[in-house]
């Protein structure tokens, strides 16, 4: 398969989706349990946005950071302060006199160019909302960038943290609303929005990636110190990889503010920055399209096809087990089965290629019919493993009831130590 | 005089919430002086302790539950380390973190599902839960038996870490696990001593934190555990008493910021404290001294 | 392994758009009306919204079909937990849309019905408050309607009832970030200082358990009355602190305290509570006797409503919310949204549990009185006082 049509795949196959998008939230009717299906290509693709940032940094880069939620929480008020329109500022800032910024970029533009004025007016914001989220990511990198894997992760989630609390503070009130709920700014109408605004964002992310400064992040991530050696300085590195992360958090913070038409400071919890991670990792810790992938399936799952195993009917099954939580058990559950059995998520560290999907593709019925001869295999390699383990334990059991016989007899000098077959190696990082 | 009687019911309310800290923190700081390893389901035991104690309460007298109760956080605490951390232990350390985020999330999840989401009322414990008046404040029983207790069982795990020894073994593994390994010292074996430990005091301490705050939600255990981390971080990650220390600290000065009329940051000033910290003296108060190091 | 892994993914992918059609035609059934019932199962306000929900169910259960033109209906529930949470609010409000229903009831706690009702404005779909008592709710959305009074009210109705009882100095506690009872305390801030009141402000974080220093601050500053109309989460907290440090002086709260999570609470300790609220029991005895015999009947029922028979005032609302969607589906003679939309303005109901509902042109409900009632802690039941107005 040459360049050119591969290219022309992924064009039509991105066309076609962002048609189906468009139409989709135009023409399907509210009623209709499709709409669902737009509802989820919104949030996901918000969410894919903001798992590709975080994978910027845990799976590119090597940095462990916990705090995308304080990002995104930033993002989503700049966008939402400087885009709500004048009239609705006494309601909205109703505690605070109206508050202090009484204008709207949205509105202000609009005024001037028309309606191309009102998109600018959309767009300027969630740049701005980046812009500043970037700012913020460079002042907090300068000193939690010196600080080791789970120093980092730590440190950063108390940023976090300390972020929302600034945000609920009742003294920026006039500017942020306190504690309370920023409502009637501007959001947009079509649930194309979202997905182009994260689609541009992600391919410049994957760009970037694949650029000249990508494998500087990769190298660090496999060995700082080698990095280092070759030319690669630290620091700078880890510091633009952490801002860029930050812009890109910024802005789907930004999509989630419009997405959500209302938003506090109170959702921003470590649990989101917790559900990030694990969109990461269900998609694979160092792929793009992983992320993507894991954004999708999870939001689809959490917020639509589990939703039955809350009302007690799922798929035809009904049973008493289902009851309001036990969406969220069995979603808790899969994760778990993932992280452990499947730790490369998904993907893996490898990228989706249209090779490699016609591979998969032809290879898939094969696949489907050796598997009972494969799961055999498996389950036979599996018998083998255990018995071998059992066979070294009872030698390992006999080996000691003869030292011990023969420190007894006055044999041995010294007893052979236990040579560990399981050294455990702490300090290998990021590999 | 006057200051201090203001102040007072502030401290005091801080010294008990301090020692419940210290008994969660210290799970934190033993488990990660030898695996290396945040255990961000911690928080997550100790609420469940709580939780358990709610179901067992019903059926069963309340020694008996007492008993049970951290018999269950131990078996908790060891299975987690069986299922979700040992498999790990030769993959990189994010996955282990990973891990332990999942479990947490799996924990919370479960406890949810099993309340129905709604707040459970903690069992009154009465002689606990008795009003004492001391000078200026009126505050339960709990809160004076909370930096007693604290205090008794921290010397006693201390004699254990020095003087006997598994002790020996934990400061061996903590030091070097590789070496301690070649010595032949059984690792599986020091480290779920080390969850049992852990697992147990913060039953006590749920206990303890939930006679005086007498709800539990499935989230009750994310905020506590956090700041024990940080706890056991500010004393310096490995040391029992840094732990300890920091628990006490942090239990005070955010009472007094809520005594100030600063509620919005209470919880933040944790995590601000936690930052100086790391980037003052990322070794904490007591990182570097090698000899209570478990 | 990744192979077996992507080919669930598909497997999944697939089944899900299956399930996705598969619902959509069965909405099509000409004889099932559904009503949406927007409420939170879990998080904060999981107890007072589940009783809520009771009150809808137990209607149900009493009225199952509807007359709307010359055909029969049966009416049918879709509830959805929107988890107190706002940023699940709006998917959880999207779902309940996209579930065909004609109209939908609810939610407890001001601030998901806030962040749902521009999912309910662009989808045209109707929305009854039931006890959403922030003015916001209905303020900016035609679309939602609402059948409680409002903060305004209730805070000046607590204001006067402070004043009146010689209460001079109050404390006010509200929990960041929850319109309902920021709303409330700055309602009744406003109304308080007016009548010549002085009062002390504070509010706590989120997930918050730790109500000593605020109850030691209250005693601080010397205050006469303890205003925090709180979650009952918060609340049964707030009761035992102020038991263990001899608070000494009233706790006064708003329509979420009405509730026996409370009254379990403060049994057998020494406090005193005063809360405004919709409906006191024995307001209509039929209905008292009909929904404890069903939560002795239903064990799911009664585990819902906190494990006993005591009624709470959200579920008569719940039971009266759903009578009034029963009446705008009957006046729209036909299960269109739309139709429910132009006919709900239109309504006067009577014959309801908490007294007539008719809606004003912003959507709110005209009531003018509220309940004042106080806590026995002997008995752990609610006392009646009052019936208070405004003036």
């Amino acid at each position: 398969m040459n360049k050119n049509t591969k290219v022309a795949l992924s064009t039509i196959c991105i066309i076609l989706f962002m048609a189906f998008v468009y139409f989709g939230d135009m023409w399907i009717r509210p009623g209709s349990s499709m709409k669902m299906l737009i509802t989820v290509i919104e949030k996901g693709s918000i969410y894919a946005l903001v798992a590709v940032s975080m994978n910027l940094l845990n799976g590119f880069t090597g940095l462990f950071s916990l705090g995308q939620a304080g990002f995104m929480l930033i993002g989503a008020y700049t966008y939402a302060i400087f885009t709500i329109p004048a009239a609705s500022h006494d309601s909205v800032y109703q505690y605070f006199n109206g508050g202090v910024i009484k204008w709207s970029i949205v509105e202000i533009l609009e005024g001037k160019l028309g309606i191309v004025g009102h998109y600018l007016g959309m767009f300027i914001p969630i740049l701005l909302a980046g812009l500043v989220v970037a700012l913020i990511g460079f002042l907090i990198g300068i000193p939690v960038l010196r600080l080791k894997s789970d120093y980092l992760a730590i440190a950063t989630l108390g940023f976090a943290e300390i972020i929302r609390a600034f945000f609920q503070w009742n003294t920026l009130g006039p500017v942020t609303n306190g504690s309370n709920v920023l409502r009637k700014y501007t959001t947009y109408k079509n649930a194309i929005f979202p997905v182009l605004v994260a689609g541009i964002s992600i391919a410049i992310l994957l760009l970037l990636i694949n650029s000249t400064y990508g494998r500087a992040f990769r190298a660090i991530r496999d060995d700082e110190i080698a990095a280092e050696a070759m030319g690669v300085n630290l620091f700078r590195h880890k510091e633009m990889s952490f801002v860029i992360s930050s812009f890109f958090a910024g802005i789907s913070g930004a999509l989630l503010a419009m997405f959500q038409t209302t938003i506090s400071a109170t959702p921003f919890t470590t649990v989101m920055t917790y559900e990030i991670l694990l969109i990461v990792v269900i998609g694979g810790i160092g792929s793009v399209t992983g992320s993507i992938l894991g954004a999708f399936l999870f939001t689809a799952a959490s917020e639509w096809w589990l939703r039955g195993l809350d009302s007690g009917r799922w798929l035809g099954i009904s049973s008493d087990l289902m009851r309001p939580g036990f969406r969220k058990v069995v979603f808790a559950i899969l994760i778990m089965l993932i992280v452990l059995f499947y730790s490369r998520g998904i993907m893996g560290d490898k990228e989706f290629s249209w090779e490699g999907f016609i591979a998969w593709w032809k290879r898939l019925p094969e696949t489907i019919r050796t598997w009972p001869k494969r799961r055999k295999a498996a389950r036979a390699a599996k018998k083998d493993a255990r018995d071998a383990k059992s066979a070294a334990r009872a030698r390992e059991k006999q080996g000691k009831q003869e030292s011990a016989d023969k420190k007894l007899s006055g044999e041995a000098l010294f007893t052979p130590l236990p040579m560990a077959d399981h050294v455990i190696v702490f300090d290998k990082e990021g590999k | 005089m006057g200051l201090l009687h203001t102040w007072f019911p502030y401290i005091l309310a801080g010294i008990a919430v301090g020692g419940q800290y210290a008994l969660i923190a210290i799970g934190y700081t033993m488990v990660y002086g030898i695996l290396r390893l945040i255990n961000f389901a911690h928080g997550d035991v100790f609420m469940w302790s709580g939780l358990i104690m709610v179901y067992l309460v019903t059926v069963l007298p309340l020694w008996l539950s007492v008993i049970l109760v951290i018999l269950f956080a131990i078996l908790l605490g060891t299975t987690i380390e069986r299922v979700a951390y040992r498999p790990l232990r030769t993959a990189p350390r994010m996955s282990i973190m990973i891990s332990a985020i999942g479990v947490s999330y799996l924990l919370q999840n479960f406890a949810l599902y099993i309340t129905g989401g709604l707040t459970k009322t903690y069992p009154a414990i009465s002689w606990l839960q008795k009003t004492v008046t001391i000078g200026s404040a009126t505050t339960k029983m709990v809160t004076l038996i909370t930096p007693v207790l604290t205090l008794v069982l921290v010397f006693l795990l201390v004699m254990l870490i020095k003087h006997t020894k598994i002790g020996m073994a934990m400061r061996a593994v903590s030091r070097d696990f590789e070496t301690s390994s070649l010595m032949g010292i059984d690792i599986n074996r020091v480290i779920t001593v080390t969850f049992v430990i852990g697992c147990g005091l913060a039953a006590v301490g749920s206990i303890l934190y939930f006679s005086n705050y007498t709800g539990i939600n499935p989230m009750s255990g994310a905020m506590p555990g956090l700041k024990a981390f940080v706890a056991a971080v500010f004393g310096g990650i490995g040391s029992v008493p840094g732990a300890v220390l920091g628990a006490f600290v942090i239990g005070i000065c955010e009472n007094l910021i809520k005594g100030a009329g600063w509620t919005t940051f209470s919880d933040a000033f944790t995590f601000v404290l936690l930052i100086v910290i790391l980037m003052v003296k990322p070794t904490g108060l007591f990182g570097e001294k090698n000899l209570d190091k478990v | 392994m990744k192979r077996l892994v992507a080919l669930l993914c598909v497997c999944l992918l697939s089944l899900g758009c299956l399930a996705g059609c598969g619902g959509g035609g069965g909405g099509a059934d000409e004889d099932v009306v559904r009503i949406g019932v927007f409420e939170p199962a879990s998080g904060d306000n999981g107890a007072g919204g589940k009783q809520e929900t009771l009150g809808v169910q137990y209607a149900n259960k009493v009225q199952p079909t509807v007359q709307i033109g010359d055909k029969e209906y049966k009416v049918e529930l879709v509830t959805v937990d929107n988890e107190s949470d706002n940023s699940k609010a709006v998917t959880a409000a999207q779902n309940l849309v996209s579930q065909d229903v004609s109209i939908v009831l609810g939610s407890y706690g001001s601030s998901v019905s806030i962040a749902a009702a521009d999912v309910f404005a662009e989808a045209g779909m109707p929305a009854v408050g039931i006890t959403c008592t922030n003015p916001q709710v209905t303020a900016d959305c035609e679309q939602y309607f609402r059948i409680c009074f409002l903060d305004p009210f209730q805070g000046t109705v607590l204001a006067n009832y402070a004043y009146e009882n010689g209460m001079r100095k109050a404390y006010c506690l509200s929990k960041l970030g929850d319109d309902y009872s920021v709303g409330l305390v700055n309602y009744f801030v406003e109304a308080f200082k007016k009548l010549g009141g002085e009062v002390v402000e504070e509010q706590f974080p989120d997930k918050n358990s730790d109500f000593t220093s605020y109850v030691a601050n209250a005693k601080k500053a010397g205050c006469d009355v303890f205003f925090s109309p709180v979650s009952t989460e918060a609340a049964a907290l707030i009761v035992d602190q102020a038991e263990a440090q001899s608070l000494g002086m009233p706790i006064l709260a708003g329509d979420t305290w009405d509730s026996n999570v409370i009254t379990s609470a403060a049994k057998g300790k020494n406090v005193e509570i005063v809360v405004t609220t919709f409906y006191q029991e024995g307001g209509n005895p039929e209905f008292d006797e009909g929904v404890k015999k069903w939560f002795e009947e239903d064990k799911d029922a009664k585990t819902n409503n906190g494990g006993n028979t005591d009624l709470a005032a959200v579920t008569a609302m719940g039971y009266d919310a759903y009578f009034v969607a029963l009446e705008a589906l009957k006046a729209a003679g036909s299960t269109d949204p739309a139709d429910v939309l132009a006919a709900l303005p239109t309504l006067n109901v009577t014959g309801l549990v908490c007294g007539d509902v008719s809606f004003n042109e912003t959507g709110d409900a005209n009531k003018t009185e509220a309940f004042v009632k106080k806590c026995n802690t002997e008995t752990g039941t609610w006392e009646f006082i009052k019936k208070q107005s405004a003036e």
